[in-house]
């Protein structure tokens, strides 16, 4: 966009229109943030959480996906490929944490390939996430925690932040349950946890957030990842404990001609003519 | 540009200190600004009437934001043995509107020697909610009860400040747009098009009624996540009042 007198730098206009709109739709619908946000993508409210163990890394993931106050998707799914010894956590907008990982991952395949390595590094795979994230100045809503295991580092842990920020940390949790995840985390956490202490404790830290964060919910997803990042034990519905509590006994039945008929035509065949143009 | 403007605008209303220096006057304006008395603490509520009851229903969540403060915060007051309402809204509301309430049914009751009819409560919630048309009680009624002559089942519903209506099925509250179409489709025949008025009306049993309530709370709490933890149910009949507590789903 043009600058005013010629003169150069950044252009602020479109900012304080973007505050009239917002205005102007809070005077139209009293209910102010609920119509606002109607109109921004898919957020999802999220827990997720990463924790370090001797040989491996434990990652952790709830699986509901919010749309407002309703619930959008109750078993989605949180924990994104990377590569073969690499995986991601992803909270915030959903398009932006799939499109993103999707697009390291095929990074880290390319990567890979032109290094002739057998594994990537994870250092690799963030570094790459952080410098996107950040060239987008945070206009992409991707809350990330990344864990992989490779030859150069051993098992690691980031968080990577929307705005490119990164922290590498044994226990790490992000979202709008991290805080309650994170209180079960400062509470238990010890050095030398083994693999089943790490997975039990990561596990109870998603579910603190599905039980306290209204934005999360339904079930947990963990995913192991050991042995140098030779082996992935990835658990779809590690723990389903929110089933429906009840169901109505009797079904509920529409008799017959309860969408009445209108009109009636029946053919018998239908002649199905080829035209061709002389174009 | 625009806080300027603001800056002026507001600084020069006669009720503002002048003597606040202008960071602390701007901290004001935007806490003017932003500050709103009220919060919705989401949850649902149900009522609907059958030939010779009625069941009025709620659930017990409690939220603000994405925070649980209690998953067991009952939103219904028994108002009479033939009179039951619920609010959904904001809690504070809630419970003072629920206080003022029954205070003046109490002082009914000596006055007259009798408890107040359905239909008058229903007239008396309205004048309440009314006599505060501009700075509104935050809560959304469903009131529902018995006809004092008649043992006819009715259910009243209210918005904000009083406007009521009669009607036989009523939802209102966080999962109320997910209820309604439902509850008018089971009872209010609304899918009977061909069908004259009369005829469209379902006759549900108590007990049937009472499934369908706790089937419609537990979809409600499938997808909105407001709605949730618990149901209560009162069923209000000839013969008085019965409760029931069902748990919801808790995530």
């Amino acid at each position: 966009m043009a600058t005013r007198n010629g003169s150069s730098g950044f252009n602020f206009d479109l900012v304080l229109r973007n505050e009239r709109l917002v205005e102007r739709l809070q005077v139209d619908a009293p209910k102010s943030e609920a119509s606002v946000l109607a109109k921004l993508p898919r957020k999802t409210g999220t827990t997720i959480a990463g924790m370090l163990f001797e040989g491996g890394v434990v990652l952790g993931a709830d699986t509901r996906a919010t749309e407002g106050n309703v619930v959008a998707d109750k078993n989605c799914s949180k924990i994104h490929y990377i590569a073969s010894n690499i995986y991601c956590c992803g909270a915030g907008t959903a398009a932006d944490t799939e499109a993103t990982t999707q697009l390291i991952a095929s990074q880290m395949e390319l990567h890979r390939q032109a290094t002739g390595q057998a594994l990537v590094p994870v250092v690799a795979a963030m570094t790459r996430l952080k410098q996107y994230l950040f060239r987008y100045q945070g206009y992409i809503s991707a809350a990330l925690v990344l864990g992989g295991v490779d030859e150069l580092h051993g098992p690691s842990l980031y968080t990577v932040y929307p705005h490119g920020s990164v922290d590498q940390l044994p226990y790490v949790s992000m979202g709008s349950g991290s805080l309650a995840a994170m209180a079960v985390f400062e509470a238990r956490w010890h050095e030398r946890l083994s693999e089943d202490e790490a997975k039990r404790l990561v596990y109870e830290a998603i579910t603190a957030g599905i039980e306290n964060d209204l934005g999360s919910g339904s079930n947990v997803d963990l995913c192991v990842i050991k042995n140098g990042g030779k082996s992935v034990d990835y658990v779809r519905g590690y723990a389903k404990e929110n089933p429906r509590p009840y169901r109505k006994p009797t079904n509920y039945t529409f008799p017959k001609g309860t969408t009445p008929v209108l009109m009636e035509e029946i053919r018998k065949y239908i002649e199905v003519k080829r035209v061709v143009s002389d174009l | 540009m625009r806080p300027q403007e603001d800056q002026t605008r507001f600084t020069e209303s006669s009720w503002m200190s002048s003597n606040l220096g202008p960071s602390a006057q701007q901290a004001l304006i935007s806490h003017q600004r932003s500050w709103s008395p009220y919060v919705d603490n989401g949850g649902t509520v149900l009522a609907l009437a059958g030939r010779d009851y009625a069941v009025v229903a709620a659930d017990t969540r409690f939220s603000v934001g994405f925070s649980v403060p209690s998953r067991n915060l009952t939103k219904i007051v028994r108002l009479t043995d033939q009179a039951v309402l619920a609010s959904a809204g904001m809690g504070a509301d809630r419970q003072y509107l629920h206080k003022i309430l029954r205070s003046r049914l109490e002082v009914y009751k000596y006055q007259h020697q009798k408890q107040m009819s359905l239909s008058a409560i229903a007239q008396l919630l309205s004048n309440t909610l009314y006599s505060r048309r501009f700075f509104p009680i935050y809560a959304f009624n469903v009131l529902g009860g018995i006809d004092d002559n008649t043992g006819e089942g009715f259910v009243f519903g209210y918005d904000a400040i009083g406007s009521f209506e009669k009607v036989k099925v009523v939802c209102s509250g966080s999962g109320q747009t997910l209820v309604q179409p439902v509850l008018d489709q089971q009872l209010a025949g609304r899918q009977k098009y061909d069908l004259p008025d009369d005829q469209r009306m379902a006759s549900l049993s108590l007990d049937e009624a009472i499934e369908l309530t706790r089937d419609v709370f537990n979809s409600a709490a499938e997808r909105d996540i407001l709605t949730g933890d618990a149901v209560e149910i009162y069923a209000v009949t000839g013969s008085g009042v019965r409760y029931e507590r069902h748990s919801l789903r808790q995530d």
